[in-house]
C-alpha cells in the first residue's frame, strides 16, 4: 500500500494512511497455519485479490476478529491496499472489525421472526445478559448482534450463535441455551 | 447404509416430486446411495451421449424458468454465452466460461434452497456438472451465504466424494471433460445475491452491482462469460435430462412447466415447504398445506414470494401460484414462499420491518436507494408511533416513484417499493387510522391483551 496510493482517490488515501502501519510485516504477523490456509484459497482464484473474503475469514477463525493490524497484514499478503480491503471487510455482517465475545449471538430480525415476536426474544437475551445490540458482556463471553433472515423462517423466531442455529425460540428456551453455554465455558476452563 | 424402506417410498415420488424426493435432512445420501437411487444418470447422459448444444436444446424445450426470483427462461439465458453461439467452440470445452450457483438465499421469508443444499447435496453437484458441460465451463462455484454452515459442510463432503468417484476433476467418467467445483462462503450481505454484485464479491471486490450491459453471459467473472443460476433452477436439470422436456411440461397443469418448492411462513398454523406442481392456488397452499391461519386470526394479506414482492389480499386467494398469474394479480411469484400476515398484527409495523431490512442492506451505491430506503424507514417509524401526518403519506408515495425501476442501479430498491406501495394501497385505512388516532391501534390491542394475560397469570 505504500507506492500504489497514486491510484486511489483522496479519501481512500486518508483511510489507507490511517491504517498503514509500517511496523507490520505480514510474514511475521500471520502464522504459518494462517498463511497456508490463505495460499490455499489464493490458488483457487485467478488473482490474489479475489481471495479477500476467504483470507479475512481465515484470520478471524484463528483470532476471533479482524484488528487493524490483521487487516494491514492480510492486505499486504494479498498485494492490495488496506483501504480496499477495509472496504470489503466493513461491507459484511459476519466479518467482525471489533473484538467480540467467545459467543456471538445473531438474532434474526427479519419478517417472519418479526411476525412471530422476535422482539420478545431479543428483550429476554438483552435483559438476561445486560447488553444490547453491538455490546459484549463484561466477562467477554457474549456479544449481541442482529442478523437478516437466517433461512429458518418456518421455525421462527430464530438465532445463530457462532456456527450453530437455534429455532422455535421461547424466552425460556433462550435462557436455557445461554445458561448452557456459560456452563460449558466453565467446564472448558476447569 | 441406506434404509430400503425409505428408498422405496422416496423412489415412488421420483416423478412427481423430482426436486425433493431424495431430500434427507438428518443424513443426506452419500454418493453410492445417491447413485443407487438413480443419481448421476442425468449427468452421465449429458457428458457421454449429448453435445452441449443438444443439452441446451433439451433445457430450452423444457421451458424451465429461473427460480431465483425473476423467472427468466434458463435456456435463453444460457444461449447468450458465446461458445453456444459459435459452432466451432461448441464441441469441446474451452475453459473460457464459468458457472456460478447462486446459493446466497438472503431474501427474508425464503428457505427453499437451504432445504436442497442440506438435504440432497449430490443433486446440486450433478446439476452443476450438466450446466457446466453445456456452457463449456471447467470451473464452477457455489456461492453460499455465510450463515449456512451445515450446507457448507455437507456440500464439501459431497464434492470430495464426487472427486473420488471421477464425477469431478480430470476426464470425468472417461470423457475428455474436466470440471473443478468450489464453494465460496459469503459473509452476510443481501446484495451479494444480485448476480453482478455476486460476481464482484467473488472477485474479492466490494459487492456493488455492475452496470449491464455487458451481461454476465458475455463478460462476467474475471471478464469471462458467466452464467449465474439459482440452486432450485439448477436442481431441475438431472430430471429433465433423465425424463425429458415433455415430462417436465406435464408436471404442471398450466403454461409454466415443472414443479416448484413452495413455502409458507409468518402467521400460519403449519409453516413449512412443499414441492407441488407449478400453479397451485394460494388458497390450497395456505389452507391445505400450511394448515390455515394461526388460531384466532383471519388472513389480512400476504407476500407471495419473499420480502420484495407486492402484497396480495384475500380476494386473490384463488390465484394460481405461477409467474404469469401472480403477475396479473399485481405481484411477482418471486421465490414462491408466502409470508402471511394475520388481522391481529399491524401492517404498518410489518412494512416498517421490511423497509428496515432494505435500508440496512442497500449497498449505498445510488442515491434513490441509499436515501430513499432510509427516509421511508424514518417516515414509517413516525406513522407507526402515532406521530405521522397526512403529508407523510404523500411523501411515501413520492418515494415509491423515486425508487422505482429504471431510477436505480439494481433491483433492490424497486424490490423495497413493492411491499410498501401495495401496502399503502390495500391497507390505506390502517395507515390513515394511525395518523388520525395518533397511535397504533394494533399495538393498543396488544398492550391490552398483554395486560390481560399477566392479570390472568397473577390470578392463576
Ligand atoms: C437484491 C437482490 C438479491 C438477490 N438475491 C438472490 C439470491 O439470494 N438467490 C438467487 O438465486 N437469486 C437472487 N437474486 C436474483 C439474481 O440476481 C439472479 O436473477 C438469479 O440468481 C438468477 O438465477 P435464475 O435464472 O436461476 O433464477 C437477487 C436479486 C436481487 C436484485
Ligand atoms: S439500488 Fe440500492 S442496492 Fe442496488 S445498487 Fe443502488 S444502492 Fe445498491
Ligand atoms: S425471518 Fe427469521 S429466519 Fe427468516
Amino acid at each position: 500500500m505504500h507506492n500504489n496510493n497514486k491510484n486511489l482517490s483522496s479519501s481512500q488515501v486518508i483511510a489507507s494512511a490511517m491504517l498503514s502501519d509500517e511496523k507490520i510485516n505480514f510474514r511475521q504477523y500471520l502464522t504459518s497455519a494462517e498463511m497456508k490456509a490463505i495460499e490455499h484459497e489464493v490458488l483457487i482464484m485467478e488473482n490474489r485479490e479475489a481471495a479477500g473474503i476467504e483470507a479475512l475469514k481465515v484470520v478471524q477463525q484463528h483470532r476471533g476478529w479482524i484488528s487493524d493490524d490483521s487487516l494491514v497484514a492480510i492486505a499486504q499478503c494479498l498485494n492490495i491496499s488496506s483501504a480496499q480491503l477495509e472496504g470489503v471487510a466493513t461491507f459484511y455482517n459476519l466479518i467482525y472489525r471489533q473484538k467480540v465475545g467467545r459467543y456471538v449471538i445473531h438474532v434474526c430480525n427479519s419478517i417472519s421472526c418479526h411476525l412471530n415476536d422476535y422482539e420478545n426474544i431479543l428483550l429476554t437475551i438483552s435483559s438476561h445478559l445486560g447488553i444490547s445490540y453491538g455490546q459484549t458482556t463484561e466477562d467477554g463471553l457474549f456479544t449481541l448482534l442482529s442478523n437478516a433472515c437466517l433461512g429458518n423462517c418456518d421455525k421462527s423466531p430464530a438465532m445463530m450463535i457462532n456456527d450453530k442455529h437455534y429455532h422455535s425460540l421461547t424466552p425460556d428456551s433462550v435462557i436455557a441455551i445461554l445458561n448452557g453455554l456459560s456452563l460449558n465455558v466453565g467446564q472448558y476452563y476447569d | 447404509m441406506i434404509d430400503p424402506n425409505w428408498l422405496t417410498s422416496a423412489l415412488a415420488q421420483a416423478k412427481t416430486k423430482p426436486l425433493t424426493h431424495l431430500v434427507n435432512l438428518e443424513q443426506p445420501l452419500n454418493i453410492e446411495d445417491y447413485i443407487c437411487a438413480g443419481g448421476y444418470c442425468g449427468a452421465r447422459k449429458a457428458v457421454t451421449e449429448l453435445t452441449p448444444k443438444e443439452v441446451l436444446a433439451l433445457v430450452s424445450d423444457s421451458g424451465l424458468k429461473g427460480r431465483g426470483g425473476a423467472g427468466f427462461p434458463t435456456g435463453m439465458k444460457w444461449s447468450c454465452v458465446p461458445s453456444l453461439q459459435d459452432k466451432s467452440l461448441a464441441m469441446n470445452a474451452t475453459g473460457n466460461s464459468y458457472l456460478i450457483c447462486n446459493g446466497d438465499e438472503m431474501e427474508p421469508g425464503t428457505f427453499k434452497d437451504r432445504y436442497l443444499l442440506e438435504g440432497v447435496p449430490h443433486q446440486l453437484i450433478e446439476s452443476m456438472i450438466i450446466a457446466s458441460y453445456t456452457l463449456s465451463a471447467n470451473k464452477a462455484f457455489i456461492f453460499l451465504r455465510g450463515e449456512y454452515h451445515v450446507a457448507a459442510k455437507r456440500l464439501q463432503q459431497a464434492i470430495d466424494q464426487a472427486y473420488e468417484n471421477n464425477w469431478l476433476g480430470e476426464r470425468i467418467q472417461g470423457t475428455g471433460y474436466r470440471l473443478d467445483l468450489y464453494i465460496h462462503t459469503s459473509a452476510g450481505r443481501y446484495i451479494c445475491g444480485e448476480e453482478t454484485a455476486l460476481i464482484n464479491a467473488l472477485e474479492g471486490k466490494r459487492a456493488n452491482p455492475r452496470a449491464k450491459p455487458p451481461f454476465p453471459q458475455v463478460s462476467g467473472l474475471f471478464g469471462k462469460p458467466t452464467v449465474v443460476n439459482n440452486v432450485e433452477t439448477l436442481s431441475n436439470l438431472p430430471h429433465i435430462l433423465k425424463h425429458g422436456g415433455e415430462w417436465f411440461k406435464n408436471l404442471s397443469p398450466n403454461s409454466d412447466p415443472g414443479t416448484k418448492i413452495y413455502a409458507a411462513c409468518g402467521q400460519v398454523k403449519n409453516p413449512g415447504l412443499w414441492e407441488l406442481p407449478m400453479g397451485v392456488t394460494i388458497r390450497e397452499l395456505l389452507y391445505e398445506h400450511a394448515g390455515g391461519m394461526k388460531s384466532g386470526m383471519q388472513l389480512k394479506g400476504l407476500l407471495p414470494g419473499g420480502a420484495s414482492t407486492d402484497f396480495l389480499v384475500p380476494e386473490h386467494l384463488d390465484t394460481p401460484m405461477d409467474f404469469d398469474s401472480i403477475g396479473k394479480a399485481g405481484s411477482r411469484l418471486g421465490t414462491g414462499g408466502l409470508i402471511v400476515l394475520g388481522d391481529k398484527h399491524c401492517p404498518v409495523a410489518m412494512v416498517l420491518n421490511l423497509l428496515q431490512f432494505f435500508a440496512q442492506e442497500s449497498c449505498g451505491w445510488c442515491t434513490p436507494c441509499r436515501d430513499g430506503t432510509a427516509w421511508a424507514v424514518e417516515i414509517l417509524t413516525r406513522i407507526e408511533h402515532g406521530q405521522g401526518t397526512s403529508k407523510d403519506l404523500t411523501q411515501l408515495a413520492e418515494l415509491c416513484d423515486f425508487m422505482w425501476l429504471g431510477k436505480t442501479h439494481c433491483a433492490l430498491a424497486p424490490g423495497a417499493v413493492e411491499p410498501l406501495k401495495s401496502a399503502m394501497r390495500y391497507f390505506k385505512d390502517d395507515f390513515e387510522q394511525h395518523i388520525k388516532q395518533g397511535c397504533c391501534t394494533y399495538h393498543q390491542n396488544n398492550l391490552l391483551s398483554a395486560k390481560y394475560i399477566s392479570k390472568v397469570a397473577n390470578n392463576g
